[in-house]
């Protein structure tokens, strides 16, 4: 068995040797997954403080239904989006199968619902704060929505950064819809399956070192900004 | 300061969003292939597909998976072309009308793999049906593909020759992973199972672990591969004249010689024979 | 148009019968139910422009009910809140304005705060910034206008809470307990926010346990007990003398349970 160390140098080597193939893989990982989660939020959010502000018929029945699509399976939502995309399916002539879109497109709909579904809870806790002075201003409704989002920002951050964790590290979807082509569309993780695959176990694990790497960067510039938000009493 | 920050985040957001735009289809130089693990794994369109991409400007997009579901995939017309091992289901896929018609490209052969304790004293064996029945009669852990790929299928072609009901004793000794020839050959060799696996495949495997071959030599371990352009009258929207250019070539000389040229280890993985 | 039913009959300076302007904000026959539970019981009241009335009474007595009620922030189970006669609609919303006890700061900046404010109200550009900074001036506040408002003390919160509600224009004020766990200084800070507010003609209803601010700022009193009016008249006298057992008890620090039988109260001031 490989020893640890060994992997971490591999990575280390890997990252250090800027290899163009390994640049290009983790370039379209995060073209792929930030696109995704930036979709997702444009959404999400709106959705989710709409959820969690407003009193509507069928709220309940909307806030259940998000909060069980949070765990949605992958390899279930690359099925659906296969099937939309394939081209005998209904969206097969745009000729979107084994594209990066089609990728975004797949992790899109994973994220959604936990942008939401987290979304409808902070807004939802920040209402319950905001309510009253609202009523009192007399507070259009799209301006509510619009000030809880702003004001909740940077809670939302988090909940961006839930669902950018779920989309950069999900294998399931965007190696059906992908197809895991070279050049094309293999990211991070279809390439740590392919390798899996290959038995280059030490590869692997130094590929999901790498991505290990990113998701600690990604998160740690998220909460710094965070602290200085905590500082300013805004988070 | 704070305000500057969160812009900036939303700006980068908002710029890759832009980013992945014209990544969709920006030239359509380029075929897709339905094939299979073994010739992906192997690293043999690693060696080709530049070669080609050289002598004819278009790029070849493979998409690897089992022998089963990269025919479904093009029953779908989600490919121009099918490149599998398999050849009843390939020449069913060209009856079907899916494909226009079925070549020979290359073969290799299937081995068995196994520990070196050798639980069912198989090693060096030949005769593959008479090794099985020792495995089974010896209940020794044998790992199986069970997806559906062409590995499975030719499997249980022998399994069926051999007189065993092996799916009887899934989950018992005999062990279906559902998944493809390298994830296998990683479980197997995990828990000290045998596994039938593709030569090149094997060859080119990085986690052998202290395994090796343990039956190999019967003819009935053959292993062909074929090659199928994908019917543009069941699927019009296929690119079948870029597809017609990658079957014309890899049934070529210069394409067959490619094919012989790929070597792992000093040893030819494919062994091609198109006219045959 | 008076109602004299009730024992106490403290009739303060009201409407004038030769007064023919309805008053500013009147409430009819207000109840509100919650849980089975009668809150606010049968309130009637009159109360004309540009007085400052404190509203008075021991906790549970219904008092930030009723201001909730005639801000519109809460429906009435029964009766009515009229706005110079007329229903309470969007428009006599925005007329109005309101300051909680605990103020409510958006996580922004002082100044952010006060433009949110004007923004809702459609208060936009040059006129805008001119409000803003009007506020902040009578707020004091401008030099910690780019601060953050929830890293502002309790005092510096309320009186941005009171000068956003100001620069918004409102004809009528609601105050709810605005210098509760306040200290003496802040007290003051907004105690002048509030005579200067009334001075520019704002009516202004406060809720208030401080029976000594509600003799310096107040003008009109009324006394809540259990849902129902107690007692109403000018400030001074009502403190001085109050007639109502319930407002006797409070204003010598005693429990008062209320006599079984007692009947709704309805008054005019």
């Amino acid at each position: 068995m490989e020893s640890f160390w060994g992997i971490l140098s591999e990575a280390f080597t890997l990252v250090l040797s800027w290899d163009p193939d390994l640049v290009e893989i983790v370039g379209l990982s995060l073209r792929v997954t930030l696109t995704a989660v930036g979709i997702a939020c444009l959404i999400g959010l709106p959705l989710g403080a709409v959820v969690g502000a407003f009193r509507f018929p069928g709220r309940g029945a909307v806030a259940l239904m998000l909060n069980a699509l949070m765990g949605l399976p992958p390899v279930v939502v690359g099925l659906m989006v296969y099937l939309m995309l394939s081209a005998s399916g209904p969206l097969g002539v745009l000729g979107l199968l084994y594209t990066p879109t089609a990728m975004i497109i797949a992790q899109t709909i994973l994220v959604t619902p936990i942008i939401a579904a987290l979304t409808k809870q902070v807004v939802e806790d920040l209402y319950a704060e905001y309510a009253d002075q609202f009523a009192s201003l007399g507070v259009g409704l799209a301006d509510r929505v619009g000030a809880l989002l702003w004001d909740a920002r940077y809670s939302l951050l988090t909940v961006a950064l839930a669902g950018f964790g779920r989309a950069v590290a999900e294998v399931g979807a965007v190696m059906i819809v992908g197809g895991n082509i070279n050049h094309v569309t293999r990211v991070m993780t279809t390439t740590i399956a392919l390798e899996t695959s290959k038995g280059n176990l030490q590869l692997a694990l130094a590929l999901g070192v790498v991505l290990l790497t990113l998701a600690v960067l990604v998160n740690g510039a998220v909460m710094a900004l965070r602290a200085s938000a905590v500082r300013s009493a805004y988070a | 300061m704070y305000r500057r920050a969160f812009t900036g985040a939303a700006a980068a957001v908002a710029l890759s969003v832009g980013l992945a735009g014209p990544l969709a289809a920006d030239d359509d130089r380029f075929i897709t292939v339905q094939s299979t693990t073994s010739t992906q794994n192997s690293g043999l369109f690693d060696h080709i597909l530049p070669i080609f991409q050289d002598a004819t400007g278009i790029e070849v997009r493979v998409v690897a998976v089992g022998t089963g579901q990269a025919i479904r995939n093009a029953g779908n017309g989600d490919g121009d072309v099918l490149f599998v091992h398999s050849t009843p289901a390939e020449e069913a896929f060209v009856a079907e009308g899916n494909g226009v018609s079925r070549a020979d490209v290359m073969y290799n052969d299937f081995v068995i793999v196994g520990p070196p304790s050798d639980p069912a004293d198989v090693a060096g064996m030949e005769d593959v049906t008479a090794a099985l029945t020792k495995i089974a009669a010896a209940e020794a852990p044998f790992a199986s593909r069970g997806d559906d790929s062409g590995t499975h299928k030719a499997e249980m072609r022998l399994w069926a020759a051999a007189g065993v009901d092996a799916a009887a004793a899934s989950g018992e000794w005999y062990r279906e992973t559902g998944s493809g020839m390298g994830a296998t050959l990683n479980t197997g060799t995990g828990m000290g199972a045998y596994v039938m696996t593709d030569r090149a495949t094997w060859i080119a495997f990085g986690n052998k672990g202290d395994y090796g071959i343990v039956v190999e030599g019967d003819p009935r371990l053959f292993n062909q591969y074929g090659i199928i352009l994908v019917s543009p009258d069941a699927h019009p929207h296929i690119k079948a004249d870029l597809g017609q250019q990658f079957v014309d070539w890899i049934l070529s000389a210069d394409g067959q010689a490619a094919i012989a040229a790929y070597e792992v280890d000093g040893q030819q993985l494919f062994f091609p024979n198109a006219g045959g | 148009m008076r109602d004299l039913a009730s024992e106490f009959t403290p009739l303060g300076p009201a409407i004038s019968a030769n007064d023919v302007r309805p008053p500013l904000i009147e409430t009819r026959g207000l109840c509100f139910e919650d849980r089975g539970q009668r809150l606010l019981d049968n309130i009637d009241l009159k109360l004309r422009a540009g007085r400052l009335t404190v509203v008075l009474g021991a906790n549970g007595a219904g008092k930030s009910l009723l201001l909730r009620a005639m801000h519109g922030l809460l429906n009435p189970t029964e009766g009515e809140v009229l706005w110079q006669g007329r229903p309470l609609d969007r428009a006599a919303r925005r007329a109005q304005a309101m300051v909680f006890q605990r103020p409510v700061m958006l996580r922004r900046s002082v100044r952010a705060n006060l433009r949110f404010a004007l923004s809702v109200r459609g208060v936009m550009g040059r006129e805008r910034a001119r409000r803003e900074a009007e506020a902040l001036d009578l707020a004091r506040l401008s030099d910690l206008a780019d601060r953050p408002a929830r890293v502002l003390s309790g005092g510096e919160q309320q009186r941005l809470a009171l000068a956003r509600a100001l620069a918004c224009g409102p004809e009528l004020l609601f105050l709810d307990e605005p210098t509760a766990s306040l200290d003496p200084g802040s007290t003051q800070a907004i105690e002048d926010l509030i005579r200067t507010a009334q001075s520019s003609g704002v009516t202004i209803i406060m809720i208030t346990h401080d029976a000594g601010q509600a003799r310096r700022l107040g003008q009109e009193a009324v006394f809540l007990h259990g849902g129902r009016v107690a007692e109403t008249g000018p400030a001074a006298r009502l403190l001085e003398a109050p007639r109502a057992p319930a407002a006797r008890a409070w204003r010598e620090g005693r429990l008062y349970l209320e006599p079984p039988g007692a009947g709704p109260v309805h008054q005019v001031i």
